[in-house]
């Protein structure tokens, strides 16, 4: 997500602020792409995704009378979009929440070790799916994602101290998990 | 857990969830439906607050007020027909 690079002037950012609906077009039609992307590393589900991106502008919009212009735009949007993924992830039935086909339907950076089984990956998948959502959140975007733990801590509203507190916790969570259905990671 | 089992669960954990592609994105326009979801926003019933209620309910709720601070003995009265 652009932070100093952004192509929006903060004539743009004021007028975002007073309402005006074109710059809010502008602004938009800049962060739509990471604002989604993010949302998605964080639900990873692509239509859920997109639905969050809309539900994240329309938040946005509500709330930019707080919205300060003489601060970047994308680390505050990006803020807005954790808390609309979270919300939808703390409404999801772990069991229909993450499959392994869902995460195998997601585009890939990368294709994966094929010495893991495919199995012990699925049986991650969904423990990690039990997780709480707060400690999913941090592990995904910090183990998976290899997001900067500085911006983790930014959009989730906490310390970086506390979000390798979180990613410690969902891999001793994940590891308990695996380990009862008889999985020795 | 020690730091090697750490290293192993971030491991797997990255083997059972692929990173997503840097250059993921929407597959259609998401602007026309944030568009509908201002105008449904804008069309929906606003929640009362101060602003919202008339000047001349409060005048009533005044006048009310001073009346029965006035004459307390009225107070039985309201009470009986409310």
């Amino acid at each position: 997500m652009p932070d100093g690079s952004s192509l929006v002037t903060s004539g743009v950012l004021h007028c975002f602020r007073e309402g005006d609906l074109d710059a809010f077009e502008a602004l938009f039609r800049e962060h739509q792409r990471p604002v989604f992307g993010w949302i998605l590393r964080m639900v990873r589900n692509a239509a859920a995704a997109e639905e969050l991106t809309v539900e994240t502008f329309w938040r946005i919009h509500r709330a930019r009378e707080r919205f300060q212009p003489d601060r970047p735009f994308a680390p505050w949007a990006r803020r807005i979009a954790t808390r609309a993924a979270l919300d939808w992830l703390r409404a999801q039935r772990p069991e229909v929440e993450l499959t392994a086909e869902m995460a195998g339907a997601l585009p890939s950076a990368s294709t994966g070790d094929p010495g893991i089984a495919a199995e012990i990956r699925r049986k991650t998948a969904l423990a990690f799916a039990r997780l709480p959502p707060s400690l999913r959140a941090a592990a995904v975007l910090a183990v998976v994602e290899e997001q900067p733990h500085r911006e983790i801590a930014a959009a989730l509203g906490i310390t970086v101290g506390a979000v390798k507190l979180r990613v410690f916790r969902a891999l001793r969570l994940l590891r308990k998990d695996l380990e009862q259905q008889g999985i020795t990671p | 857990m020690n730091a090697h089992d750490e290293d192993r669960m971030k491991e797997l954990l990255k083997e059972a969830l692929p990173p997503v592609a840097a250059d993921a994105e929407p597959e259609r326009d998401l602007w026309p439906a944030v568009l509908r979801r201002l105008d449904e926003d804008a069309g929906a019933p606003r929640r009362a607050t101060f602003q919202s209620v008339p000047w001349f309910d409060w005048a009533l709720l005044g006048g009310l007020a001073v009346f029965t601070v006035s004459f307390p003995a009225t107070i039985p009265v309201f009470l009986y027909y409310l």
